[in-house]
């Protein structure tokens, strides 16, 4: 029944308390600048692989590696953050006359869509002035795209890491730097010590389904789909084939990470509605 | 006007609330004491639906609380901590709160006034004082003009003027017949706001009444020589550990 | 005749006018005996091959538009054979259409489709056979077979012409310009598509091969054996099965030309087998799964070309040697070069690497660290080709790091001593 209820649209006088939430929020983390920095280190940095390092594809790809190396840890703070510093207005807002789930949608939308918006802007403007998103729009649309989705996916978890360890900083702290260590660097250690140690068996299937179950392997999925795909069709494997030549691979790709976002964020509302605050 | 029967409340293996009932009628001004920890905050948030029990019913207004939310319409709240996002300016504060409740902040001028907060308007939180973030917070709470008010520990941060024309401006509301909950470690303060106690101690509630019969039951003059003479009777083998924890000012 | 003096020329003047006068008239009616023949689908002559029966040596046939149903059309004479409105010869998928077997005959402007196919016989839109100077000019071939092909000619210019067809079997396509056993011929600006191999060269000697765009071809866009001395400069090799085979040839100049696209398990922008002393200049690779591949192919110069988003730029067999790269510029190729061995016997120098991470104290615009091009990562997939699937994660560039600082595995000799900072223009 609660299941149903989580799934059910929101009616109108809920609309418009969600966007009532989404644009304080906006309002005051722009005049809180922390965004608008963030934002500026994207663009400083575009703009100076730009004029120093050349050519779209490598400037597209150096973004792509900051991406997803520092996108999902600072989503997963940022999230975290949030529900610890605004614990207190978080409450009074409960004591308001408004529902949970109007309220978490609000309060999720709210923060985490100005934060892709400066990583979004900010690395689009330099592509946009020296004119790579004009010669190479479909690759700047989709790093520009898989950064946002990646900002998205991590600020939903940092949420459900903040209302999981609602009384223990440390802990929530301490387990945002491991699930991020964990997911953007030893998983794929892990998938490789897998393929070394069971080599002799068929592997393909395995290796794409493991990196399926990571957003940051994901999101680095779609990207070589773009940029490596040359290579990536030199593999002899039919699965591979498959998967990485036909429209399947980027299909499953971005449906699992419309997934991603689905689930840390319908948890999150799960946690949310229940929890004692 | 709030009904509370056999409401059970643990967090883990802490049991809060054991089995409370309680009946407050309407236009009655209630005080909740207790030592820390003993679940007056707990009981507050249940009713507010910040914490739902683990079992039993809630009326408001003859609303069973279920997870509904349109109830709270009638309440308002003013937290212990009046902490907000720093950047917001208590204007922006104001209007958000009325954008979310969507009812006439028939108050809002004269609360502005009388807790002198107009020079405040336009500064953000961040560098607003406590007592000013509380008046803000006791703004919020009355603005509404709302049937029931719940104060946590409201003077605690407060200069005696402000305190006193807080206590004045609680003395109006419920002259004008609205249901008054306060908490507070404040036993004269208490004494001149409310008419009623409520003293829970480990999770229950150990008397319930008015102020006169609570006095004159324990022979005291004074609301803090006699919740401490409930304490000392009390039959509770845990009290004597706790004791120290409660503080009387 | 300005130098005669006026008197001289007085005496000689008249006899001059008089030559001059004859001559013009011998001219007038040598060009008489050439005749112009016009074919109509009107008449009163409809068919080609009637036209090449009565015309003589040096003749002109115009074949006006409309649609000729003729096969295996002998052309046994030196004949002019110009299309006006690109009149359509209809081969009725029997045989060849057009048979060349005498010298200089030019074919020009005519569309021609649907040649014979057959697993014995090669049948060709133009089939020229032991001519000398044949020009083959702005034709455009349709499902045809083979399109134009050249056995023993000598010269000659292929140029201009269009050749498309659609049999996506390799084993059943032909190839679009097909030559076999020439002497220095000419193929310019040719757009050949869909064939097996777009434009082949069997002991081909001193070929010229310019201009062309070969693309989606279910082979080779080129496909070039013992084929010495030639040039083949600014094609485009687009989208090819395998991409371009040169193989047991020597001095050939690879110049200025296009290889892109060309994905596949076993699909190059050039392959190079058996190659010596030739030359790569100025050419691009882009988005090819092996840039270039070189089997035991030596002294070939790689110099300046631009090596982009290709799955490996450069596949090394320790069969090759003595190849030296130079100058060229390796951007953001998923792996810049593989070797099979842990020994080198090629230079690499002054390259710019994009993938590059060293710095240049004194500013001369060559990094004061040498660059790698082998990644232990390319030798880790050598080994478990699945693990292909961690390119570019975090984890990977971590090794790939580690190695670059302490190398264990890669091969210590394949060093770029001189990096250049800044790509090359």
């Amino acid at each position: 029944m609660e299941e149903d209820e989580n799934i059910k649209k929101l009616n109108p006088v809920e609309m418009k308390l969600l966007t009532h939430i989404i644009k304080n929020e906006w309002k005051t983390l722009i005049r809180g600048k922390w965004v608008i920095g963030y934002g500026l280190i994207f663009l400083i940095l575009t703009d100076t692989l730009l004029r120093f390092g050349g050519g779209g594809a490598e400037v597209l790809l150096s973004l792509s590696n900051v991406m997803l190396l520092f996108i999902p840890l600072v989503g997963m703070i940022y999230g975290i953050l949030y529900i610890y510093q605004s614990r207190e207005f978080v409450e009074l807002l409960l004591t308001q006359p408004i529902n949970r789930k109007t309220l978490f949608w609000g309060l999720f939308c709210g923060i985490s869509t100005p934060l892709m918006a400066a990583f979004v802007v900010g690395a689009m403007l330099p592509l946009g002035w020296h004119g790579i998103l004009a010669q190479d729009p479909g690759a700047s649309v989709m790093v520009l795209a898989l950064g946002g989705m990646l900002t998205l996916i991590f600020v939903a978890l940092g949420f459900v890491l903040g209302l999981a360890f609602y009384e223990d900083r440390i802990k929530g702290f301490g387990f945002t730097i491991v699930i991020w260590l964990f997911m953007a660097i030893l998983y794929d250690g892990l998938i490789l010590m897998a393929i070394f140690t069971f080599g002799d068996y068929p592997l393909e299937r395995f290796v794409i389904a493991a990196t399926m179950l990571n957003p940051i392997d994901l999101a680095r999925i779609m990207v070589l789909l773009e940029f490596d795909i040359s290579a990536l069709m030199g593999y002899t494997g039919a699965v591979f084939r498959q998967f990485f030549g036909t429209n399947s691979g980027i299909l499953t790709a971005s449906g699992m990470l419309v997934l991603w976002l689905a689930v840390p964020a319908w948890i999150g509302l799960r946690v949310f509605k229940k929890k004692d605050f | 006007m709030i009904r509370i029967e056999n409401l059970h409340k643990s967090f883990g293996d802490l049991e809060v609330l054991k089995g409370m009932n309680l009946h407050i009628p309407k236009g009655q001004a209630t005080g909740i004491v207790g030592p820390n920890g003993s679940g007056k905050t707990t009981l507050i948030k249940t009713i507010l639906g910040l914490v739902k029990p683990d079992s039993g019913v809630i009326h408001v207004n003859d609303v069973k609380l279920n997870g509904n939310w349109l109830y709270r319409q009638d309440i308002g709240y003013m937290p212990q901590v009046a902490r907000y996002p720093e950047n917001m300016i208590v204007r922006e504060l104001l209007e958000f709160i009325k954008g979310l409740r969507n009812q006439e902040a028939v108050f809002e001028e004269e609360l502005i006034s009388q807790f002198n907060l107009g020079p405040e308007l336009d500064k953000s939180l961040r560098v607003l004082s406590g007592g000013n973030r509380q008046k803000v917070g006791a703004t919020l709470a009355m603005m509404f003009n709302p049937q029931l008010l719940f104060f946590d520990e409201p003077t605690a941060g407060l200069d005696p003027q402000a305190s006193f024309k807080f206590k004045k401006r609680v003395e109006k509301e419920k002259q004008d017949g609205k249901t008054v909950l306060i908490t507070s470690h404040i036993m004269s303060e208490l004494e001149q706001l409310v008419d009623h106690v409520v003293f829970i101690l480990d999770g229950k509630i150990r008397y319930y009444g008015s102020m006169e019969n609570l006095l004159e039951e324990n022979k005291e003059e004074r609301l803090e020589a006699a919740i401490a003479r409930m304490m000392e009777n009390s039959p509770d083998p845990g009290i004597e550990a706790r004791e120290t924890e409660v503080t009387f000012q | 005749m300005n130098n005669y003096k006026p008197i001289q020329l007085h005496l000689f003047g008249g006899l001059i006018l008089l030559l001059l006068a004859w001559t013009s008239v011998s001219e007038a009616s040598a060009s008489d005996t050439a005749a112009d023949i016009v074919v109509s689908p009107d008449g009163p002559v409809v068919s080609i091959q009637e036209a090449v029966n009565m015309a003589r040596p040096g003749d002109h046939i115009r074949v006006e538009a409309g649609v000729y149903v003729e096969s295996n059309i002998m052309i046994d004479k030196k004949l002019t054979l110009e299309g006006i409105g690109y009149p359509e010869i209809d081969g009725n998928l029997e045989g060849h259409i057009l048979i060349i077997a005498a010298d200089s005959v030019t074919v020009s402007g005519f569309f021609l489709k649907n040649s014979g196919r057959s697993h014995v016989r090669d049948y060709a839109g133009i089939y020229i056979d032991k001519a000398k100077d044949v020009v083959i000019e702005n034709n455009r071939l349709d499902n045809i077979f083979f399109g134009i092909y050249l056995s023993a000619t000598e010269r000659g210019v292929i140029r201009g012409n269009e050749i498309r067809s659609y049999e996506r079997r390799e084993s059943s396509s032909g190839n679009g310009i097909h030559l076999w056993n020439v002497k220095d011929p000419k193929i310019l600006d040719n757009k050949v598509e869909g064939q097996r191999d777009g434009i082949y060269l069997e002991f081909a000697k001193g070929a010229e091969i310019s201009g062309n765009r070969s693309n989606n071809n279910n082979r080779y866009g080129l496909h070039f054996m013992f084929s010495d001395d030639s040039v083949y400069r600014g094609n485009t090799f687009n989208k090819n099965g395998a991409g371009v085979a040169v193989m047991y040839s020597k001095n050939v100049d690879m110049i200025d030309n296009i290889f892109e696209n060309n994905w596949g398990t076993s699909s190059y922008g050039l392959l190079l087998k058996d190659i010596n002393d030739s030359r790569i200049t100025g050419n691009r690779f882009y988005r090819n799964t092996v840039g270039i591949d070189s089997e035991g192919s030596n002294r070939v110069i790689v110099h300046r070309n631009d090596f982009e988003l290709n799955g490996w730029a450069v596949n090394i067999k320790s069969s090759s040697r003595e190849n030296q790269f130079t100058e060229n510029n390796f951007i953001e190729n998923s792996f810049d070069v593989r070797t099979d061995s842990p020994r080198n016997p090629n230079h690499f120098e002054g390259n710019y690497w994009s993938h590059y991470e060293g710095y240049d104290l004194n500013r001369d615009g060559i990094g004061d660290v040498p660059y790698r091009p082998v990644r232990l990562f390319s030798i880790i997939i050598q080994r478990q080709p699945e693990s292909l699937i961690l390119l570019r994660s975090m984890f990977i560039t971590l090794l790939d790091t580690a190695e670059r600082i302490m190398p264990v595995l890669t091969p210590a000799t394949l060093i770029d001593e001189k990096p250049k900072m800044e790509r090359i223009r």
